[in-house]
Protein backbone atom coordinates (compact mmCIF):
# COMPACT_ATOMS: atom_id res chain seq x y z
CA UNK A 1 0.00 0.00 0.00
CA UNK A 2 2.88 2.35 1.25
CA UNK A 3 4.64 1.68 -2.40
CA UNK A 4 1.83 2.52 -4.09
CA UNK A 5 0.63 5.51 -2.41
CA UNK A 6 4.46 6.72 -3.34
CA UNK A 7 4.56 5.48 -6.78
CA UNK A 8 0.73 7.63 -7.59
CA UNK A 9 2.10 10.96 -5.89
CA UNK A 10 5.38 11.03 -7.27
CA UNK A 11 3.45 10.79 -10.90
CA UNK A 12 0.92 13.25 -10.37
CA UNK A 13 3.98 15.15 -9.35
CA UNK A 14 6.33 14.50 -12.39
CA UNK A 15 3.21 14.99 -14.72
CA UNK A 16 2.40 18.35 -13.14
CA UNK A 17 -1.00 17.44 -12.49
CA UNK A 18 -0.40 19.06 -9.06
CA UNK A 19 2.57 20.90 -7.65
CA UNK A 20 2.46 20.03 -3.91
CA UNK A 21 1.10 16.63 -1.92
CA UNK A 22 -0.03 16.77 1.32
CA UNK A 23 0.69 13.74 2.90
CA UNK A 24 2.32 11.82 6.36
CA UNK A 25 6.27 11.86 6.98
CA UNK A 26 8.54 10.58 9.49
CA UNK A 27 10.47 12.84 11.42
CA UNK A 28 14.47 13.02 11.10
CA UNK A 29 14.24 12.10 14.97
CA UNK A 30 12.00 10.32 17.50
CA UNK A 31 8.57 8.83 16.39
CA UNK A 32 5.12 9.42 15.08
CA UNK A 33 4.49 10.85 11.73
CA UNK A 34 4.49 14.44 10.94
CA UNK A 35 2.89 16.63 8.09
CA UNK A 36 4.89 16.26 5.03
CA UNK A 37 4.81 18.94 1.58
CA UNK A 38 5.67 17.45 -1.03
CA UNK A 39 6.96 19.27 -3.74
CA UNK A 40 8.97 17.06 -5.48
CA UNK A 41 9.14 13.31 -7.50
CA UNK A 42 11.95 12.25 -5.60
CA UNK A 43 10.76 13.32 -2.36
CA UNK A 44 7.37 11.59 -2.63
CA UNK A 45 9.79 8.85 -1.00
CA UNK A 46 9.46 10.20 1.97
CA UNK A 47 5.44 9.39 2.47
CA UNK A 48 4.60 6.66 4.92
CA UNK A 49 1.07 5.50 5.85
CA UNK A 50 0.85 3.19 9.24
CA UNK A 51 -1.03 3.35 12.05
CA UNK A 52 0.21 6.91 13.51
CA UNK A 53 -1.59 8.84 10.76
CA UNK A 54 -3.61 10.23 12.81
CA UNK A 55 -3.94 14.19 11.61
CA UNK A 56 -6.72 15.62 9.50
CA UNK A 57 -4.38 17.33 6.77
CA UNK A 58 -7.18 19.09 5.05
CA UNK A 59 -6.49 22.16 7.29
CA UNK A 60 -4.10 22.57 5.22
CA UNK A 61 -5.68 23.24 2.00
CA UNK A 62 -7.36 26.11 3.13
CA UNK A 63 -3.50 28.09 4.59
CA UNK A 64 -2.31 30.57 2.12
CA UNK A 65 1.31 29.29 1.98
CA UNK A 66 -0.26 25.80 0.99
CA UNK A 67 -2.58 27.36 -1.73
CA UNK A 68 0.44 29.41 -2.77
CA UNK A 69 2.54 26.29 -3.85
CA UNK A 70 0.07 25.47 -6.30
CA UNK A 71 -2.36 22.81 -7.19
CA UNK A 72 -2.33 20.13 -4.65
CA UNK A 73 -3.12 16.52 -3.76
CA UNK A 74 -3.82 15.69 -0.58
CA UNK A 75 -4.10 12.35 1.24
CA UNK A 76 -7.22 11.40 3.45
CA UNK A 77 -8.61 8.56 5.03
CA UNK A 78 -12.67 8.12 4.95
CA UNK A 79 -12.76 10.49 8.13
CA UNK A 80 -11.18 13.17 7.13
CA UNK A 81 -12.56 13.08 3.47
CA UNK A 82 -16.02 14.38 5.41
CA UNK A 83 -14.12 17.42 6.13
CA UNK A 84 -13.60 17.87 3.09
CA UNK A 85 -17.13 17.65 2.10
CA UNK A 86 -18.42 19.97 4.55
CA UNK A 87 -15.55 22.47 3.27
CA UNK A 88 -16.62 22.41 -0.37
CA UNK A 89 -20.25 22.84 0.72
CA UNK A 90 -18.89 26.02 2.75
CA UNK A 91 -17.17 26.84 -0.78
CA UNK A 92 -13.76 27.25 1.39
CA UNK A 93 -12.23 24.86 -1.19
CA UNK A 94 -12.96 24.45 -4.76
CA UNK A 95 -13.01 20.37 -5.32
CA UNK A 96 -11.68 20.29 -8.86
CA UNK A 97 -8.29 22.49 -7.94
CA UNK A 98 -7.66 19.27 -5.23
CA UNK A 99 -6.26 16.09 -6.23
CA UNK A 100 -7.90 13.22 -3.02
CA UNK A 101 -5.71 10.61 -2.22
CA UNK A 102 -8.20 8.37 0.01
CA UNK A 103 -6.14 5.82 1.71
CA UNK A 104 -7.92 2.93 3.16
CA UNK A 105 -8.03 2.83 6.79
CA UNK A 106 -8.65 0.67 9.32
CA UNK A 107 -8.82 2.67 12.41
CA UNK A 108 -5.07 4.38 13.48
CA UNK A 109 -3.44 4.49 17.01
CA UNK A 110 -2.05 1.58 19.18
CA UNK A 111 -5.03 0.75 20.41
CA UNK A 112 -7.33 2.06 18.15
CA UNK A 113 -8.47 5.62 18.97
CA UNK A 114 -11.96 6.02 20.05
CA UNK A 115 -13.11 7.86 16.34
CA UNK A 116 -11.74 4.50 15.14
CA UNK A 117 -13.41 2.51 17.56
CA UNK A 118 -17.07 3.75 15.91
CA UNK A 119 -16.41 5.08 12.40
CA UNK A 120 -18.56 3.31 9.70
CA UNK A 121 -16.43 5.66 7.16
CA UNK A 122 -13.36 3.11 6.23
CA UNK A 123 -13.30 3.82 2.25
CA UNK A 124 -13.10 7.49 1.32
CA UNK A 125 -15.67 7.73 -0.92
CA UNK A 126 -15.01 10.58 -3.44
CA UNK A 127 -11.51 10.13 -3.71
CA UNK A 128 -9.76 10.73 -7.23
CA UNK A 129 -7.23 8.05 -6.39
CA UNK A 130 -8.18 5.23 -3.76
CA UNK A 131 -4.86 3.17 -2.29
CA UNK A 132 -4.87 -0.18 -0.36
CA UNK A 133 -7.02 -3.08 -0.47
CA UNK A 134 -10.97 -2.47 -0.53
CA UNK A 135 -11.95 -3.25 3.06
CA UNK A 136 -14.90 -5.92 3.97
CA UNK A 137 -18.11 -4.42 3.45
CA UNK A 138 -18.37 -1.18 5.49
CA UNK A 139 -22.25 -0.96 6.93
CA UNK A 140 -23.43 1.98 8.82
CA UNK A 141 -22.65 1.59 12.44
CA UNK A 142 -25.97 1.89 14.34
CA UNK A 143 -26.25 5.20 16.21
CA UNK A 144 -25.69 3.94 19.21
CA UNK A 145 -22.45 2.81 18.97
CA UNK A 146 -21.23 5.73 17.30
CA UNK A 147 -22.41 7.52 20.22
CA UNK A 148 -21.71 5.38 23.01
CA UNK A 149 -19.03 7.83 24.85
CA UNK A 150 -21.83 10.26 24.97
CA UNK A 151 -24.36 7.98 26.04
CA UNK A 152 -22.11 7.14 28.86
CA UNK A 153 -21.15 10.61 30.24
CA UNK A 154 -25.66 11.39 29.82
CA UNK A 155 -26.01 9.01 32.82
CA UNK A 156 -24.51 11.62 34.80
CA UNK A 157 -26.89 13.47 36.44
CA UNK A 158 -26.59 17.24 35.35
CA UNK A 159 -24.75 18.03 38.72
CA UNK A 160 -22.04 15.95 37.92
CA UNK A 161 -21.48 16.78 34.58
CA UNK A 162 -21.23 21.00 35.24
CA UNK A 163 -18.96 19.44 37.85
CA UNK A 164 -16.79 17.59 35.67
CA UNK A 165 -16.93 20.43 33.04
CA UNK A 166 -15.20 22.24 35.96
CA UNK A 167 -12.81 20.17 36.76
CA UNK A 168 -11.65 19.89 33.09
CA UNK A 169 -11.93 23.06 31.57
CA UNK A 170 -10.26 24.51 35.01
CA UNK A 171 -7.10 22.96 33.46
CA UNK A 172 -7.73 24.61 30.10
CA UNK A 173 -5.24 27.47 29.38
CA UNK A 174 -6.98 28.81 25.95
CA UNK A 175 -3.68 28.02 23.82
CA UNK A 176 -6.58 27.57 21.17
CA UNK A 177 -5.15 24.09 19.60
CA UNK A 178 -8.39 23.19 19.82
CA UNK A 179 -9.32 25.75 17.21
CA UNK A 180 -6.00 26.03 15.09
CA UNK A 181 -6.07 22.21 14.65
CA UNK A 182 -9.82 21.88 13.58
CA UNK A 183 -10.53 22.47 9.65
CA UNK A 184 -13.84 23.43 10.33
CA UNK A 185 -12.21 27.04 11.97
CA UNK A 186 -11.16 29.01 9.44
CA UNK A 187 -12.40 32.07 9.80
CA UNK A 188 -10.04 34.89 8.90
CA UNK A 189 -10.97 36.60 12.66
CA UNK A 190 -12.32 34.07 15.39
CA UNK A 191 -14.85 35.85 17.82
CA UNK A 192 -12.26 34.50 20.59
CA UNK A 193 -9.97 37.29 19.33
CA UNK A 194 -12.49 40.20 18.54
CA UNK A 195 -11.48 42.74 21.31
CA UNK A 196 -13.73 46.00 20.59
CA UNK A 197 -16.15 45.13 22.59
CA UNK A 198 -14.76 41.93 23.65
CA UNK A 199 -17.44 38.94 23.13
CA UNK A 200 -15.64 35.80 24.71
CA UNK A 201 -14.23 37.00 28.25
CA UNK A 202 -10.07 36.41 27.08
CA UNK A 203 -8.64 35.28 30.72
CA UNK A 204 -8.00 31.66 31.03
CA UNK A 205 -10.07 31.50 33.95
CA UNK A 206 -13.11 28.88 34.47
CA UNK A 207 -15.73 31.88 33.11
CA UNK A 208 -13.43 32.52 30.06
CA UNK A 209 -12.72 28.69 29.71
CA UNK A 210 -16.94 27.79 29.52
CA UNK A 211 -17.42 31.02 27.16
CA UNK A 212 -14.70 29.40 24.90
CA UNK A 213 -15.56 25.98 25.14
CA UNK A 214 -19.20 26.91 24.39
CA UNK A 215 -18.92 28.93 20.98
CA UNK A 216 -16.65 26.56 19.78
CA UNK A 217 -18.46 23.43 20.13
CA UNK A 218 -21.64 25.46 18.88
CA UNK A 219 -19.97 26.82 15.97
CA UNK A 220 -19.35 23.65 14.96
CA UNK A 221 -22.76 22.54 15.53
CA UNK A 222 -23.82 20.26 12.72
CA UNK A 223 -20.19 20.75 10.84
CA UNK A 224 -18.21 19.02 13.29
CA UNK A 225 -17.15 15.71 11.03
CA UNK A 226 -15.87 14.05 14.21
CA UNK A 227 -12.22 13.92 13.20
CA UNK A 228 -11.17 14.47 17.41
CA UNK A 229 -8.42 16.28 16.24
CA UNK A 230 -9.25 19.00 19.14
CA UNK A 231 -9.06 16.88 21.42
CA UNK A 232 -5.79 15.00 20.67
CA UNK A 233 -4.19 17.79 20.30
CA UNK A 234 -5.20 19.35 23.05
CA UNK A 235 -2.09 19.77 26.16
CA UNK A 236 -4.64 19.84 29.25
CA UNK A 237 -5.94 16.30 27.91
CA UNK A 238 -9.42 17.96 27.90
CA UNK A 239 -12.46 15.28 26.34
CA UNK A 240 -13.85 17.55 24.13
CA UNK A 241 -15.24 15.03 21.66
CA UNK A 242 -17.99 15.05 24.35
CA UNK A 243 -19.62 18.17 23.14
CA UNK A 244 -18.74 17.60 19.26
CA UNK A 245 -20.84 14.42 19.59
CA UNK A 246 -23.51 15.83 21.59
CA UNK A 247 -24.42 18.55 19.25
CA UNK A 248 -23.32 15.49 16.65
CA UNK A 249 -26.29 13.41 17.71
CA UNK A 250 -28.38 16.67 18.25
CA UNK A 251 -28.10 17.28 14.58
CA UNK A 252 -28.71 13.31 13.86
CA UNK A 253 -31.78 12.82 15.93
CA UNK A 254 -33.64 16.11 14.98
CA UNK A 255 -32.55 16.56 11.50
CA UNK A 256 -31.37 13.17 10.53
CA UNK A 257 -28.06 14.61 9.27
CA UNK A 258 -24.39 13.63 9.64
CA UNK A 259 -21.71 16.27 8.70
CA UNK A 260 -19.51 15.56 5.63
CA UNK A 261 -21.91 12.07 4.92
CA UNK A 262 -23.54 13.40 2.14
CA UNK A 263 -22.25 16.20 -0.21
CA UNK A 264 -25.84 17.16 -1.51
CA UNK A 265 -27.54 17.19 2.13
CA UNK A 266 -28.98 20.49 3.05
CA UNK A 267 -27.21 21.36 5.80
CA UNK A 268 -28.91 22.25 9.34
CA UNK A 269 -27.66 26.01 10.11
CA UNK A 270 -28.60 28.08 6.84
CA UNK A 271 -31.76 26.20 6.50
CA UNK A 272 -35.34 25.09 8.37
CA UNK A 273 -38.30 23.53 7.90
CA UNK A 274 -41.62 24.95 8.93
CA UNK A 275 -42.16 21.66 10.80
CA UNK A 276 -39.51 21.56 13.05
CA UNK A 277 -39.66 19.79 16.24
CA UNK A 278 -40.59 22.78 18.90
CA UNK A 279 -42.22 20.65 22.61
CA UNK A 280 -39.36 22.98 24.75
CA UNK A 281 -41.28 26.38 23.59
CA UNK A 282 -44.06 27.88 25.21
CA UNK B 1 -35.35 22.93 47.78
CA UNK B 2 -35.79 25.55 50.76
CA UNK B 3 -34.77 28.99 49.42
CA UNK B 4 -35.02 32.28 51.96
CA UNK B 5 -38.58 33.47 50.12
CA UNK B 6 -37.03 37.00 49.40
CA UNK B 7 -34.92 35.92 46.91
CA UNK B 8 -35.19 37.55 44.04
CA UNK B 9 -34.16 36.05 41.02
CA UNK B 10 -32.40 38.30 37.96
CA UNK B 11 -34.21 37.35 34.82
CA UNK B 12 -32.95 38.48 31.21
CA UNK B 13 -35.60 38.30 28.38
CA UNK B 14 -33.93 38.99 25.00
CA UNK B 15 -36.62 39.85 23.12
CA UNK B 16 -37.50 40.59 19.06
CA UNK B 17 -38.03 43.98 18.39
CA UNK B 18 -41.31 42.98 16.28
CA UNK B 19 -43.65 40.83 18.57
CA UNK B 20 -42.42 39.82 22.14
CA UNK B 21 -41.01 43.20 22.53
CA UNK B 22 -44.59 45.05 21.83
CA UNK B 23 -45.98 42.32 23.41
CA UNK B 24 -44.81 43.14 26.70
CA UNK B 25 -45.31 47.02 25.63
CA UNK B 26 -48.83 45.98 25.22
CA UNK B 27 -48.91 44.69 28.45
CA UNK B 28 -47.99 47.78 30.05
CA UNK B 29 -50.00 49.81 28.35
CA UNK B 30 -52.42 47.43 29.77
CA UNK B 31 -51.67 47.86 33.43
CA UNK B 32 -50.55 44.27 33.45
CA UNK B 33 -48.54 43.19 36.65
CA UNK B 34 -45.92 40.74 36.47
CA UNK B 35 -42.64 40.58 38.45
CA UNK B 36 -40.26 42.99 38.12
CA UNK B 37 -37.28 40.91 38.17
CA UNK B 38 -36.94 40.68 34.39
CA UNK B 39 -34.59 42.87 32.14
CA UNK B 40 -35.70 43.31 28.55
CA UNK B 41 -33.62 43.26 26.24
CA UNK B 42 -34.52 44.03 22.91
CA UNK B 43 -32.71 43.28 19.59
CA UNK B 44 -34.19 42.98 16.15
CA UNK B 45 -35.20 39.63 15.53
CA UNK B 46 -34.81 36.13 17.21
CA UNK B 47 -32.59 34.93 14.66
CA UNK B 48 -30.06 37.60 15.57
CA UNK B 49 -29.76 36.46 19.21
CA UNK B 50 -26.64 34.99 19.56
CA UNK B 51 -26.14 32.16 22.03
CA UNK B 52 -23.45 34.40 23.12
CA UNK B 53 -25.31 36.46 24.74
CA UNK B 54 -27.25 33.66 26.90
CA UNK B 55 -23.87 32.67 28.30
CA UNK B 56 -23.48 36.66 28.95
CA UNK B 57 -26.13 36.82 30.69
CA UNK B 58 -25.01 33.78 32.95
CA UNK B 59 -22.03 35.72 33.72
CA UNK B 60 -23.54 38.84 34.09
CA UNK B 61 -25.29 37.02 37.21
CA UNK B 62 -28.71 36.32 35.65
CA UNK B 63 -30.63 33.10 37.45
CA UNK B 64 -32.97 32.33 34.23
CA UNK B 65 -32.68 33.80 30.45
CA UNK B 66 -35.82 34.07 28.54
CA UNK B 67 -35.52 34.11 24.21
CA UNK B 68 -38.76 35.07 23.06
CA UNK B 69 -40.08 36.16 19.73
CA UNK B 70 -42.62 36.44 16.50
CA UNK B 71 -44.59 32.83 16.15
CA UNK B 72 -43.48 30.79 13.46
CA UNK B 73 -44.86 32.48 10.54
CA UNK B 74 -45.34 35.79 11.79
CA UNK B 75 -41.45 36.77 11.70
CA UNK B 76 -40.65 40.39 10.32
CA UNK B 77 -37.73 39.20 8.32
CA UNK B 78 -39.80 36.13 7.31
CA UNK B 79 -37.51 33.23 8.51
CA UNK B 80 -35.29 34.61 11.17
CA UNK B 81 -37.15 32.44 13.62
CA UNK B 82 -37.30 29.44 12.06
CA UNK B 83 -33.12 29.69 11.87
CA UNK B 84 -33.40 31.08 15.16
CA UNK B 85 -35.45 27.26 16.59
CA UNK B 86 -33.04 25.26 15.32
CA UNK B 87 -29.97 26.97 16.80
CA UNK B 88 -32.30 26.42 19.72
CA UNK B 89 -32.87 22.78 19.14
CA UNK B 90 -29.18 22.58 19.31
CA UNK B 91 -28.19 24.77 21.68
CA UNK B 92 -30.32 22.99 24.18
CA UNK B 93 -28.38 19.64 23.99
CA UNK B 94 -25.13 21.18 24.19
CA UNK B 95 -26.60 22.93 27.51
CA UNK B 96 -27.48 19.36 28.22
CA UNK B 97 -24.15 18.08 27.79
CA UNK B 98 -22.56 20.49 29.71
CA UNK B 99 -24.71 20.22 32.80
CA UNK B 100 -26.08 23.87 32.57
CA UNK B 101 -29.62 23.85 34.11
CA UNK B 102 -31.56 23.84 30.79
CA UNK B 103 -34.55 24.77 33.19
CA UNK B 104 -32.97 28.39 33.82
CA UNK B 105 -32.79 28.77 29.99
CA UNK B 106 -36.59 29.28 28.58
CA UNK B 107 -37.89 30.26 25.00
CA UNK B 108 -41.52 31.32 23.74
CA UNK B 109 -43.28 33.16 20.82
CA UNK B 110 -45.14 36.15 22.38
CA UNK B 111 -47.00 38.14 19.85
CA UNK B 112 -47.62 42.08 19.65
CA UNK B 113 -51.34 40.63 20.82
CA UNK B 114 -50.14 38.44 23.86
CA UNK B 115 -49.37 41.13 26.28
CA UNK B 116 -51.37 38.49 28.61
CA UNK B 117 -49.07 35.73 27.52
CA UNK B 118 -46.05 38.14 28.36
CA UNK B 119 -47.39 38.25 32.07
CA UNK B 120 -47.66 34.88 32.37
CA UNK B 121 -44.76 33.73 30.88
CA UNK B 122 -42.72 36.30 33.59
CA UNK B 123 -44.48 34.95 36.22
CA UNK B 124 -44.08 31.53 35.81
CA UNK B 125 -40.79 32.45 34.83
CA UNK B 126 -39.68 34.23 38.20
CA UNK B 127 -42.03 31.64 40.25
CA UNK B 128 -39.92 28.76 39.05
CA UNK B 129 -36.85 30.58 39.28
CA UNK B 130 -37.15 31.47 42.79
CA UNK B 131 -38.25 27.86 43.21
CA UNK B 132 -34.28 26.73 41.71
CA UNK B 133 -32.61 29.41 44.24
CA UNK B 134 -29.65 31.80 42.93
CA UNK B 135 -27.68 30.05 39.78
CA UNK B 136 -25.00 29.00 42.44
CA UNK B 137 -22.98 26.71 39.71
CA UNK B 138 -22.79 29.03 36.87
CA UNK B 139 -21.70 32.00 39.86
CA UNK B 140 -18.84 29.63 41.01
CA UNK B 141 -17.47 29.10 37.79
CA UNK B 142 -17.53 33.44 37.05
CA UNK B 143 -15.50 33.63 40.29
CA UNK B 144 -12.91 31.56 40.49
CA UNK B 145 -9.52 32.00 39.89
CA UNK B 146 -6.98 31.43 36.57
Amino acid sequence: MLDELREKCKQLLANGTVQVVIGYGQPAEAGGVVPVFITTPEDAQQLVWNDQCFANLTKYLLRSEIKALGKAAICVKGCDERALVVLERESQIDRTQIVVIGLLCDGVGQPRLPKCEACDVHKPRAADVLIGQPPADGQPLPAEQRYAALAAFLRKTPEERIAYWMAELSRCTKCYACRQVCPMCYCRQCIADKNRPVAISTSATLKGNFAWQITRAFHLASRCVGCDECSRVCPAGIDLRLLNLSLAQAAEKSFAFRAGMDPAAEPVIGAYREQDHEEFIR
Amino acid sequence: MSQPSDFQPKIIAYVCNWCTYLGADLAGTNRLEYPANVRIIRLPCTGRIDFNLLVKAFEMGADAVLVSGCHPGDCHYTAGNYHARRRWILFRQLLETMGIDSRRVQFSWISAAEGKKWQQVITEITEKTQELGPYAAYREICQAGG
